[in-house]
């Protein structure tokens, strides 16, 4: 009895939350001499690689490549091509998806109506409905925008609808007795309580997004990262398929750490279990 | 079964609250369960009732019926004269489990109820600094709830409550969560509260020292149909104090109340009023 009184309570004192700064300081740089060391290791492989004869550049030969498309302003250029297709699609495809998703939450009526159609949809990868647009609307930019928007949109309604629909019962009553209607108890309550949920949402609409823009690219396009590495792959210029795939890995990493920090900067009162 | 109550009686008349007849059945496979049968039970103006019986015999969706978060299968609850539909700005409501808003700081929540009411910010912020310091939260003041410990928590739901000011307090195991202390005197700040401010208290805890210790009557359920059990005067005067825990009175109505919740005897109170009617 007393034995496990006392295990129980040495259990409890070395939880996480109890650890010394000091500890977990320490911690923290062998993480990131870990990853470091991990990342260099990685391009050692590579290097190995390359050297044994396999058919793939040598780091150095996309470093310098690098430095050229760097340099002449065409990597820029793709870039931006890409980053404002997806920004665009991402934009219009949340911004549409917030309201429909709280809308399907809220008035049973409005999901019966709408959900049958999310969920057909849905499960029609974006890329394939490319040929459709494309003869719907020719090729320019509104086809990928809008394949994006689709995207961005099924990632992102679902997860507010999800939001909405699992507000805790007890809050909306609290609110209630404290004098809330209606319109109050959604502002008040139901917003900020889907408001993890919807930023799920978005992250995992950002990463669709960005898949979404490379392959529209490749199909039909005359600029943008996933149109270059086309053309790159017509002359076997394997230099250039290289830096525009790590721009891609590198552009998508960074916009999801800024959703991320977003995310712990709006939900940080969430309650970690 | 059911018991039609003509609409107004004297007793209902002079009540604050009344529930009348109230059953409350839930579809449990296919089976109607009966979380709350036919209870009736009038509680007069400025007076303490506490509420206390085995777990799962309808004292929570007794107090959601109160509330008006939840409509009886038949049957009414009466608040004022009014049937009671829908929540009330004289209705404030302690929950089971503290429902404070995890997104906003103590403060926030505190205001929350005043804003709804339309008080303008700086007496809003004067209104809440008052009840937080009156539960001793002052120093937590600006933290989230997922700072709190569960009585801390506990704590600033009461204050949140009272800071609307209601005249009848609903109040579902409040002082369930906090240790020795900080529960006796909530119960003294309770107690004076209530009799300095007058107001009607339905108080429900598991806490058989607690129910006697606060009501005028204590409201013993029993489950399996959610039913009241016993009504038990407890004719201590008020002011209430520590002493009185001891006396012999406290500890013979404790054994009666103790009794009649674990036993569902009700040993010498064989003659008291029966409170469930029975068509
Ligand atoms: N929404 C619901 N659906 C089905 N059954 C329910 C529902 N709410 C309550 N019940 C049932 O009604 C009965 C009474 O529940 P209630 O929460 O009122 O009990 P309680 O007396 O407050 O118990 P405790 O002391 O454990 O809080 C329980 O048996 C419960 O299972
Ligand atoms: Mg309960």
């Amino acid at each position: 009895m007393t034995d496990t009184a006392t295990r129980a309570m040495a259990a409890q004192s070395t939880t996480p939350a109890r650890k010394a700064p000091k500890v977990r300081a320490k911690n923290h740089t062998l993480m990131l001499v870990l990853n470091v060391a991990s990342v260099i290791a990685g391009i050692l492989i590579w290097w190995g690689f390359s050297l044994a004869g396999f058919r793939i550049p040598a780091p150095v030969e996309v470093a310098e490549r690098a430095v050229t498309v760097i340099g002449d302003g065409t990597l820029a250029t793709d870039l931006a091509a890409s980053l404002t297709r997806v920004l665009i699609g991402f934009a219009l495809g949340t911004l549409v998806a917030i309201p429909v998703g709280f809308l399907m939450g809220w008035y049973p009526v409005a999901r019966a109506l709408i959900e049958p159609w999310v969920q057909f949809f849905r499960t029609i990868p974006p890329l394939a409905i490319i040929p459709l647009v494309i003869v719907l609307l020719g090729i320019g930019e509104e086809p990928k925008i809008f394949v994006i928007f689709l995207a961005a949109f099924f990632a992102c309604v679902i997860s507010t609808f999800q939001g909405v629909i699992s507000v805790d019962r007890t809050l909306i009553n609290a609110a209630r007795v404290l004098g809330s209607k209606d319109g109050g108890i959604f502002i008040r309550v139901v917003v900020p309580a889907s408001t993890p949920f919807i930023l799920v949402g978005m992250r995992v609409g950002l990463g669709a997004s960005w898949a979404t823009v490379v392959a529209a690219e490749l199909i039909a396009a005359q600029n943008g990262l996933g149109a270059r590495m086309q053309q790159a792959q017509i002359f076997y210029d394997l230099p250039t398929i290289f830096v525009n795939l790590i721009a891609i890995g590198i552009l998508g990493l960074l916009m999801d750490r800024i959703l991320l920090f977003t995310e712990n900067k709006l939900t940080g009162w969430q309650e970690r279990r | 079964m059911i018991t039609t109550y003509p609409a107004s009686t004297e007793a209902a008349d002079a009540a604050r609250i009344s529930v009348q007849g109230v059953t409350k059945t839930y579809n449990l496979a296919g089976k109607e369960f009966f979380a709350l049968d036919n209870v009736s039970l009038d509680v007069a103006d400025n007076e303490f009732i506490t509420v206390v019986g085995p777990s799962g015999c309808g004292k929570s969706t007794l107090m959601n019926v109160l509330a008006g978060l939840d409509k009886p299968t038949s049957g009414q609850a009466v608040v004022d004269g009014k049937v009671v539909s829908g929540p009330g700005p004289e209705r404030g409501v302690i929950f089971q489990q503290y429902a404070l808003f995890p997104w906003l700081t103590v403060r926030k929540n505190v205001e929350f109820g005043l804003k709804t009411a339309g008080l303008g910010a700086k007496e809003r912020r004067e209104k809440a600094e008052h009840f937080i310091e009156m539960v001793g939260l002052s120093q937590f003041a600006d933290a989230l709830p997922k700072m709190l410990s569960g009585g801390m928590k506990q704590r600033c739901a009461i204050a949140r409550a009272y800071a609307v000011d209601p005249t009848i307090l609903l109040m579902d195991e409040p002082f369930g969560a906090l240790d020795a202390l900080t529960r006796v005197k909530l119960q003294e700040q309770l107690l004076d509260t209530w009799s300095q401010e007058k107001r009607t208290v339905v108080f429900i805890t598991h806490d058989v020292d607690e129910a006697v210790y606060l009501a005028n009557r204590v409201v013993v359920m029993a489950a399996r149909p959610g039913r009241i059990f016993d009504i038990i005067d407890v004719d201590l005067p008020y002011p209430r104090t520590e002493e009185m825990r001891l006396s012999p009175e406290f500890t013979a109505l404790r054994n009666r109340v103790w009794h009649a919740v674990y036993h569902q005897t009700t040993g010498a109170a064989a003659g008291s009023m029966p409170s469930t009617l029975t068509a």
